[in-house]
């Protein structure tokens, strides 16, 4: 649960965040805004049955996937669940590309073929959107591990929520991670429920979830996912030890989510969760608002500019919508591409024998 | 040509591409120190020490993960399954992450990965290890899946999966490893897709993979002698891609198929073979394509029972003279 005012630690003035500057900053606040006014837009177009499949909503976690991928380096790598669509925007993919994919477009980040769960940029050292519970978290391990093993310095942030932590496979990489001295961060962003199971049901906890890294003698902090300056330097605590000593690093953000588990989840309110938990997060913990207030206090911010950033990204949002809209949905021959590297680009290798089986 | 062990033509694969390709790493259970459970990277961590060759607690899933993710940064991953068997603790990597990848991303990401080691019963080790997954592998498109049935063809197909920027899934076989045969010195590759005549023939054709090849091969040999009936024997060498025109070539060539398969029937190999053949090569055909697979239970224990549950030599005649 959230700390009380009266117990926290100034995180501004944490030496990740005393250095910021105001573009810096208004950046931070932008960025955050974003993800809200394209998940809202998601949210719309869903209800509109304009895409199809899931649609797992980021909005009250945002400072979380901001304020981490915020910190990264031309070395540091990203890889996610399925509640990507935050993760995605933080680190620079653009909403029309995002937008696109959710509508199954051609234009879509994946061409129309991953959809909600699956968004990908590489080139902004983005490696998804991963669709299985903990199924990521293997992954981010041989992210560090290319790293190491290329010589360079950076780390592997894998971000996963409280309900993939009693995977196997997370415990494995955890040990593997130690064994081999991996730069890999695990961020576990517990926003309190695993689908429909609340956290209580769900896991064993003592202290926290992250405590559960001391059994494989692995560095771990929990701290609020709710301030973006929190998570900024808690996170590069995490990003120095993979950088200078190749060691891992468990993160347990708190955090919370408004909508359910994905957009079809009608029990969210009233069912598994109470609607007044759902309000007092949105009026108290409120990553957006709290740190607008932050922006207020610290003079770089005023009402109205803040009303000026919302409006622009609500609209970039609308436009991307209609971006989207007016794209071409892919080819059915585009069923078969990407499938095959060796096929797509017809080497000697993707000429050779029968590669695909219809009639 | 020197004569060397199958195992040791992999090694030489290994080896070489290791030399060729800063990228290459070898990364598995007991693949470094210990020298592989089947002495199938022996050698190697000494040579080429602890970042080419890379020992790992038993843990399928994530170090099969973390190949996937290391290949996505573009590190060429061989990984060594102790047993194709363990697949079963590793399938969400293989298939969602290895599989799907390429897919999912619309091109952006590629897996150069090689997943690699046993698939085949015949040791009495119980139904628990003696999978034949190359079926289930190769129903996923996005995964190509290999089979080499002899150590010519396992070093040559080896270094031609190492550098496939796609995933290969590599089946040997420890009732092959040490068997030999010729292998030339120095670099040559075999392309996947691509089938193998082990044996002309005019009467009927044998199609197979694997281990299961070799089987072909004998009971050939004793139709030939016995019965007056010349088999063609295609190896398949490579399930997905497969290489159809050489086999389809050689039914009508011959009119007749006989499928041997060390897979269970249902929806083994030997029954997309089948189809194709029914499909492409119908009025080829002068009898019904008859399959001789394993027999259709988990393997057995039972050393006195379990060769038999294989396909033999006798259940391939009897078959063939059943269409001939």
């Amino acid at each position: 649960m959230p700390k009380s005012a009266a117990t926290s630690v100034d995180f501004a003035a944490a030496p990740v965040n005393a250095t910021l500057s105001k573009e810096d900053k208004l950046g931070l606040l932008r960025s955050m805004v974003r993800i809200r006014r394209f998940e809202l837009q998601a949210a719309k177009i869903y209800n509109a049955g304009k895409m199809g499949g899931f649609l797992h909503l980021y909005n009250g976690q945002e400072s979380v996937a901001v304020g981490a991928t915020s910190l990264m380096g031309d070395n540091d790598h990203v890889i996610t669940a399925y509640r990507n669509h935050g993760h995605a925007l933080a680190v620079g993919m653009s909403m029309n590309e995002c937008m696109a994919e959710l509508y199954g477009k051609a234009t879509g980040c994946s061409k129309g073929k991953g959809g909600s769960m699956h968004f990908f940029a590489p080139d902004k050292n983005y490696w998804g959107g991963h669709g299985i519970v903990a199924g990521q978290t293997p992954l981010g391990l041989g992210l560090a591990f290319g790293l190491k093993y290329k010589g360079l310095t950076g780390a592997a942030m894998c971000f996963l929520g409280d309900g993939a932590v009693n995977q196997g496979c997370f415990y494995e990489s955890l040990n593997m991670a130690a064994l081999f001295g991996l730069p890999v961060i695990y961020i576990i962003e517990n926003n309190k429920y695993s689908m429909g199971t609340s956290l209580e049901r769900s896991s064993v906890v003592d202290k926290c979830l992250a405590q559960r890294a001391e059994a494989f003698k692995i560095d771990w902090a929990q701290a609020d996912g709710e301030d973006v300056y929190e998570v900024r330097a808690v996170t590069q605590k995490a990003i120095d030890r993979a950088h200078k000593e190749s060691k891992p690093t468990v993160i347990e953000f708190d955090t919370y989510r408004y909508y359910g588990h994905s957009v079809a989840d009608a029990k969210h309110k009233g069912g598994y969760r109470k609607e007044e938990e759902i309000e007092k997060y949105k009026k108290e913990h409120d990553p957006i608002q709290l740190f607008k207030s932050h922006l207020i206090a610290e003079k770089i911010l005023s009402e109205e500019q803040f009303e000026a950033i919302d409006a622009e990204e609500k609209a970039g949002a609308a436009a991307a919508s209609e971006f989207a809209e007016e794209s071409p949905a892919p080819t059915e021959a585009a069923i078969f591409e990407d499938v095959y590297f060796e096929v797509d680009r017809q080497t000697e290798a993707g000429r050779t024998g029968r590669h695909f089986f219809n009639n | 040509m020197p004569l060397i062990e199958y195992r040791e033509a992999l090694n030489q694969a290994f080896a070489e591409e290791i030399e060729r390709d800063p990228n290459v790493v070898l990364i598995g259970e007991e693949v470094a120190q210990y020298d592989g459970a089947y002495k199938v990277t022996r050698g190697l961590w000494k040579k080429y020490g602890d970042k080419r060759v890379v020992d790992t607690p038993i843990s399928e899933a994530a170090f099969i993960g973390m190949g996937v993710g290391a290949s996505m940064l573009g590190l060429r991953p061989v990984m060594e399954l102790m047993f194709w068997s363990f697949a079963t603790v590793a399938y969400d990597q293989i298939i969602n992450n290895a599989g799907q990848i390429r897919y999912m991303s619309g091109g952006l990401i590629n897996c150069p990965i090689v997943i690699r080691g046993p698939a085949n019963g015949g040791t009495n080790v119980g139904a628990t290890h003696s999978h034949t997954p190359e079926n289930w592998l190769a129903a996923i498109p996005g995964l190509k899946v290999v089979s080499a049935a002899n150590a010519y063809d396992a070093k040559g197909l080896m270094k031609t999966a190492i550098r496939d920027n796609d995933p290969v899934m590599f089946m040997e076989n420890t009732l092959l490893y040490g068997e030999k045969y010729e292998v030339p010195e120095g670099e040559y590759l075999i392309p996947l897709g691509v089938a193998d005549i082990k044996r002309e023939g005019t009467d009927v054709t044998l199609v197979s993979h694997g281990r299961a090849v070799l089987t072909a091969l004998k009971a050939a040999e004793i139709l030939a002698a016995e019965h007056d009936i010349s088999c063609e024997v295609v190896d398949l060498r490579s399930i997905r891609p497969l290489d159809e025109e050489t086999v389809l070539a050689s039914v009508r060539k011959t009119h007749r198929a006989v499928l041997v398969d060390e897979n269970k029937p249902f929806c083994g190999v030997s029954a997309q073979i089948s189809s194709m053949i029914m499909e492409q090569a119908f009025d080829d055909l002068d009898a019904p394509v008859g399959r001789v697979c394993s027999l259709d239970a988990p393997a057995i224990y039972s050393p006195a029972v379990e060769p038999f549950q294989l396909p033999t030599p006798d259940r391939i005649i009897r078959k063939v003279k059943e269409i001939c």
